[in-house]
């Protein structure tokens, strides 16, 4: 690993090196290192942290890319604003 | 203790429980829990934690399990961010007044230091708040709120140090009696029971079913928002508003995102789909009463059940020779796990405990006896 940190998830500041350390310390469910850590939580719903996230944990497990699951994906499928839902004013 | 306990329930309940019965000296302990653990209501938590009931059961035990969560987090050796943040009911009508005059009398009088405070005051601690529909706040400072993913996962590995073992993935599809033991069926094998417990939240009906007894626990569908992070300090307390929706919000402590929900509930359901009728119910409510919100984007909705008994207090205890069980909370299950899963551990290794269990009896109901209802939002 570099010397510098490997950002994986922009929103929360997760590095590389965080997933690793869960990751040999035995916790290699997505669905727990996302609740520790709160990759996909963030404004990006999980677009650009939980593939890194996926082909980490896929490495270090030597597990194949399709058995590695994926976080339930919900609504709102991007951020809006509760100005919006509450109907006072039209998303620009 | 030699006997072999099978907690049915991966959440807090069960691992809390499974935790304080390894810690009295029981060596046989498995946790069997459907998905991964917290899965069901635990991860989907408001996170509130507060003594601020309204009848003296309830505040003892919510007293009491503030003692715990204080220490928890060296007691586990792992971060749990609970703070002390305070809980505040906003009041709008004279009769709310009234009646939490009542509940801030009967909490003071056994120790809990909440208060009546004007809306000058409330808008004080809580800045961006509405007060033009408020008469007054009831308020108490040692309520607060911590942080669930972290709290399990130090139950989990405090319990797992200790020897108790935890499946994950293994649904329970069947509990038959075999020797006069209780055995317990999963895909991933069979476990043999002296002592079952029923730590299933929404689903504990589906396990009383099993054991053919019979059940007073539904699950209704309550859902929650988070919004994106915002700088902390502005809304520390959970604020309440029985009028507005039943709302309740606070700032989380990890990223300072507006985490909360209102009273818009469903049921029984074992749905957990969040709905857009629910994303326009909170955003009203919210706005409403912290106007700034409506420039702030809610980047989460999910749903989870509030395990639900006729009197909304949960049942804990034995139900039958060998079966116990601890559900029911009605939404106050995070908040109450630390004593209520102590006393349960302590009536199952030491056959008693000083905690006032009787209350939560879960055959009450079967006798016709109905508890107060306790204070419930969200």
């Amino acid at each position: 690993m570099s010397e510098e940190p490997v950002i994986i998830c922009r929103c929360n500041d997760v590095t590389e090196e965080e997933i690793v350390a869960l990751i040999e310390e035995g916790i290699t469910d997505i669905e727990v290192i996302k609740r520790l850590t709160r990759i996909g939580m963030g404004p990006c719903q999980g677009r650009t942290c939980i593939p890194l996230v996926q082909s980490i944990i896929a490495r270090r497990t030597g597990k194949p890319m399709e058995e590695i699951s994926s976080p339930t994906s919900r609504h709102p499928v991007k951020p809006v604003r509760m100005g919006v839902f509450a109907g006072e004013e039209v998303e620009e | 203790m030699k006997e072999r306990v099978v907690i049915v329930g991966g959440g807090i309940m069960g691992l809390a429980t499974a935790y304080h019965l390894a810690r009295l000296g029981a060596e046989n302990v498995t946790v069997l829990e459907r998905r991964f653990a917290g899965y069901g209501a635990t991860f989907r938590t408001g996170t509130g934690i507060r003594e601020s009931f309204g009848d003296e059961t309830n505040i003892w035990m919510m007293r009491e399990s503030i003692k715990m969560w204080k220490a928890l987090e060296e007691e586990l050796g792992h971060p749990t961010e609970y703070r002390q943040t305070g809980y505040m009911f906003l009041l709008h009508t004279e009769e709310e007044m009234e009646s939490f005059r009542r509940n801030v009398s009967l909490q003071n009088s056994l120790s809990v230091p909440s208060r009546i405070i004007s809306p000058e005051e409330a808008k004080e601690i809580v800045p961006p708040l509405n007060i033009e529909d408020v008469l007054g706040a009831a308020y108490n400072p040692e309520d607060g709120k911590a942080n669930p993913f972290l709290v399990l996962q130090g139950y989990k590995k405090a319990s797992l140090k200790m020897g108790v073992k935890i499946h994950e993935y293994s649904p329970v599809e069947g509990i038959v009696e075999r020797g006069g033991k209780r055995v317990v069926k999963t895909p991933r094998g069979e476990f043999e029971a002296d002592i079952l417990i029923n730590a299933a939240g929404g689903w504990s009906k589906l396990i009383d079913r099993m054991v053919a007894v019979p059940s007073h626990v539904e699950p209704y569908k309550h859902q929650a928002i988070k919004t994106e992070a915002l700088e902390r300090g502005q809304i520390n307390p959970m604020v309440v508003s029985f009028k507005h929706g039943g709302a309740y919000l606070t700032q989380d402590i990890a990223d300072g995102g507006v985490i909360g929900g209102v009273a818009l509930a469903e049921g029984p359901t074992f749905d957990m789909n969040p709905t857009l009728e629910y994303a326009i119910e909170v955003s009203r409510h919210f706005t409403w009463l912290i106007p700034a919100l409506k420039y702030v984007h809610i980047v989460r909705q999910w749903a989870g059940f509030y395990a639900t008994t006729p009197d909304k207090n949960p049942v804990i205890g034995e139900v039958a020779p060998g079966y116990y069980i601890i559900s029911g909370f009605s939404g106050h299950g995070f908040m109450m796990s630390p004593m209520a899963t102590k006393s349960l551990a302590e009536l199952i290794v030491e056959g008693g405990t000083s905690a006032p269990l009787d209350f939560y009896d879960p055959h009450r109901f079967e006798r016709g006896e109905f508890r107060e209802a306790a204070i419930q939002m969200g």
